[in-house]
């Protein structure tokens, strides 16, 4: 076990966990923050998506030691008042069904609008193919970006 | 509307009971089983809730908070049920919150399953509504001395002929002590505000913004986690296990032994138990019961060539017919074992103390479940509470228990609050997997008609079609004869959404294009033709509705531009009834670099009256995406009882960039509603398939489709 500590949604945090523990598990389990979801363990889904300096990433495949004193936002983070404009969008696009893997979705979807704020639809189409939604709420994820977007 | 900040507080409510005459209501707040309530609500909590009946109660300033009886999996049932109660009390939406129920007697199939939490529950959440309506009228009438019949009800409050008003929440308490009415009338339909007006989902803002609500998300006071190691194969026990390098990971706290061949790895944070129980080193022995998807392939096609005792169905004279037919056709497709992947994984929390045990978590079953844990830890059922939290998924998975069961036991043998839980490859590799099957379907055409129809279902650990010999082609095909075959295994199977239909479909409606091509009949004038027949074929024991299934025909013909969809544009056609719904679905394929890629898929579905349309749409857009992933990619193979698939890095599931875009339309219908969270999946892949064949010329019987390998 070793400290660690890091920025989590503008709090200074510090944990004592083993150096391999990923990301993910610090947030859930140390820190309390359950809206990061654990899909796979293996950065396949997305669903754990958070974002580490600014960057969309993977917290299930992120050990605790890389992340060691850095800026990490998560869902809860996003916006003080849960009003980002994709959480808008979410909302008015009636988006999720059974709504796991939507906070990863809106994540990844935050970044790609921060580096790209008019992306095409053949853009956020390979963005997002990194996170999976086992619901195929698809069509609306994505008519929710484009609409953000505007 | 406002978003009330008030309402987002965890509510311990002074609950006021009912004077005695009112409904028995065992109102359970349940601590901590609850989602937090959030909705977009005008009122604040009140300080005094009055318990009208089972599902709801009304707070003195007029909010009413309605029960949702089901288990919510992601079909906006939690949302949809309480629309139905909400309609009929006519009170505003905005006025109502919602709230899980618990699993009490109470409540009628407290089930999240097949399709038919509206459908059922339709009759029951209406009463509920409509005989609070009347109770509350009745408390009206006698402030006012006025009967029922001289007042009406609008957006919660009971109005009499001078115009004055007196509001629902002025009247609850009173309400309480009236007299329950037997008999209630329900709004005609052409009344409905809420019904058929679309509402966002309830718990919108716990998902966008990340609040706690699903299984995996329970933190208790004292709490430990669990994940256990299993059988790396099917048929196979433990013999021995060596706990000492698991119990060096830093954070285990104990290991256990449960269930015969399991063993439990429980630390104070997932990651430990999940690096412990990595650490455990066990021996197991498999012996003769290793099975193997070979052996299986071999079974399943010597099962084809066989007849059942007694078929299924057995109209006319299959064999007469096919013997001096003009033309036949014989086509075999076969499906695989299919894991269901919720992206949630299966987890369960269990706090067993003495006689007692506390549990809950994600789960289809909540009744059935309760009683399986009982029975496994040797307590009194009574004794069992289960809670139901919103669900990551549930396709059929969360139907069984096990997962439950398993919180339990350790919880019982380690006397500490568990939380159980599964790693994906814990979830891909402990399933209840759809069975992999085979279908052979021969037909016979005679004068350009066809009249003789044979399916020959080949399964594994029972038959799907015993339990639908009476869908179509029944009725319109005048010798049928069904036969099925099946033999048992001891990988574990069980329903995946759409489960007898998930694959039929796609072999059924390949076949009946195939049928059309050698016809010579346009797919959609062949099904018209097959329907009227049924239609003017009072065939006794048909269960689906030949008018139902023009309707939507019809419908999906006219909103795909069927026959004018372009240049390059080849499209496919099926029709199917599944779950009490009928579908039309066709599918818009162009070929891209020489292979065929989904652009569009077009939809017309007749569930009856459309309870909350912008969600019934999501549910069938997210079943034909679904459906068109397992058809495409989705595959599971054993060797030597071992899966041979266990993440995502090597199972595919479908992703955006290959998702098509989804046209869905209603038939317009002031009917009883049914279900939507299956019936839009079983007729995708056939749509796709037959779409393909007409852009590539090839013929898809397998899946997944495979189709580099396929065109070569």
């Amino acid at each position: 076990m070793a400290n660690f500590s890091l920025k989590v949604n503008g709090e200074q945090r510090t944990v004592d966990v083993d150096p391999d523990t990923p990301l993910l598990w610090v947030l859930r389990d140390s820190i309390g923050l359950v809206g990061t979801k654990y899909g796979c363990g293996i950065g396949q889904c997305g669903a754990c998506t958070v974002h580490v300096n600014g960057t969309a990433l993977k917290s299930c495949s992120m050990t605790i030691d890389a992340a060691d004193g850095k800026d990490i936002t998560t869902i809860e983070g996003l916006d003080p008042n849960g009003q980002h404009p994709l959480q808008k969008s979410w909302r008015e696009n009636d988006v999720p069904q059974c709504g796991y893997c939507q906070a990863g979705q809106i994540m990844k979807a935050a970044a790609l609008l921060k580096e790209n704020p008019s992306p095409s639809e053949a853009e956020v189409e390979a963005s997002m193919s990194s996170n999976i939604c086992r619901c195929g709420t698809y069509v609306r994820i994505k008519k929710a970006i484009l609409d953000a977007a505007k | 509307m406002t978003h009330n900040n008030d309402i987002k507080r965890r509510s311990f409510l002074k609950l006021t009971a009912a004077a005695s005459g009112g409904l028995v209501l065992g109102f359970n707040l349940m601590a901590g089983c609850n989602a937090p309530v959030e909705k977009i609500v005008q009122k604040a909590l009140p300080e005094n809730w009055f318990n009208i009946n089972t599902f709801l109660k009304i707070g003195e300033n007029g909010l009413v908070s309605i029960f949702s009886p089901n288990p919510e999996i992601g079909q906006n049932i939690k949302t949809s049920m309480p629309m139905i109660v909400a309609e009929e009390l006519d009170t505003a939406w905005e006025d109502v919150i919602v709230e899980q129920a618990p699993l009490t007697a109470d409540f009628d199939r407290q089930v999240a399953g097949g399709s038919q939490s509206i459908r059922h529950g339709w009759d029951s959440l209406r009463q509920a509504g409509a005989s609070a309506r009347n109770m509350l009228m009745k408390a009206a009438g006698k402030q006012w001395n006025l009967p029922i019949e001289k007042l009406k009800t609008e957006a919660g409050f009971v109005i009499n002929e001078k115009g004055e008003k007196l509001s629902y929440g002025e009247l609850a308490e009173a309400a309480g002590g009236v007299s329950v009415p037997e008999k209630v009338e329900f709004k005609d339909p052409e009344n409905y505000k809420i019904i058929g007006h679309s509402k966002p989902n309830v718990d919108m803002n716990v998902i966008v913004e990340g609040k706690s609500s699903y299984g995996l998300d329970t933190k208790r006071e004292g709490m430990v986690y669990a994940v256990a190691v299993r059988a790396p194969a099917f048929g196979m026990t433990l013999t021995s296990y060596d706990d000492s390098k698991a119990k060096t990971v830093a954070g285990v706290i104990d290991v256990v032994k449960f269930d015969e061949h399991k063993v439990a790895v429980v630390a104070n944070s997932t990651w430990a138990a999940m690096k412990g129980a990595k650490a455990i080193n066990a021996e197991w022995k498999g012996g003769s019961g290793l099975e193997d998807s070979k052996d299986h392939e071999r079974k399943l096609l010597d099962l084809l060539n066989k007849r059942s005792k007694e078929p299924a169905r057995n109209d006319g004279n299959f064999d007469k017919a096919f013997a001096s037919a003009d033309q036949t056709l014989e086509r075999t497709y076969s499906a695989p074992f299919l894991p269901h992947n919720c992206l949630e994984p299966m987890n369960f929390f269990a706090d067993v103390k003495g006689d007692r045990a506390e549990c809950h978590g994600p789960i289809q079953t909540p009744q059935w479940t309760q009683s399986r844990i009982a029975d496994k830890i040797g307590i009194p059922k009574e004794n069992v509470s289960i809670g139901m939290t919103r669900m990551g998924g549930g396709f059929g998975r969360r139907l069984y228990g096990d997962f439950a069961e398993e919180a339990a036991q350790i919880s019982q043998k380690v006397e500490k609050p568990v939380q159980l839980v599964f790693s994906r490859e814990d979830d891909m590799t402990a399933g209840t997997y759809r069975p992999a099957s085979k279908y052979k379907m021969k037909a016979g055409i005679k004068d350009g008609k066809i009249v003789a129809y044979h399916l020959t279902e080949a399964c594994i650990n029972g038959n799907m079609y015993g339990l639908i010999p009476n869908f179509f082609p029944a009725g319109a095909i005048p010798n049928l004869r069904i036969d099925l075959n099946n033999f048992e295994s001891n990988i574990t199977t069980g329903a995946w959404r759409a489960p007898y239909t998930n694959f039929l479909a796609f072999a059924e409606q390949s076949f009946f294009d195939e049928l059309g091509e050698m016809l010579g009949k346009d797919p959609v004038d062949l099904r018209l033709e097959l329907f009227e027949i049924a239609k003017n074929n009072p065939e006794e024991g048909r269960e689906y509705s030949p008018e139902r299934s023009i309707a939507v025909t019809k419908l999906v013909a006219e909103k795909s531009n069927w026959g004018k969809a372009g240049d390059g544009v080849y499209q496919g056609l099926s029709v199917y009834y599944s779950h009490n719904t009928h579908v039309a679905e066709v599918a818009d394929v162009v070929l891209v670099d020489g292979l065929p890629v989904v652009k569009k898929v077009t939809c017309a579905v007749h569930c009856g009256i459309v309870v909350n349309p912008l969600a019934a749409q999501n549910q069938v857009e997210g079943g034909i995406i679904d459906g068109i992933g397992h058809a495409m990619y989705g595959d599971l193979t054993f060797e030597n009882g071992v899966p041979s698939v266990k993440n995502f890095d090597n199972y595919k599931l479908i992703r955006m960039n290959q998702a098509p875009e989804v046209d869905v339309h209603f038939v317009k219908s002031a009917e009883s509603p049914t279900g939507l969270g299956e019936p839009s999946l079983p007729p995708a892949g056939g749509a796709v398939a037959n779409a393909i064949f007409k852009a590539t010329g090839v013929r898809l019987y397998k899946q997944p489709f495979r189709l580099e390998e396929e065109l070569g």
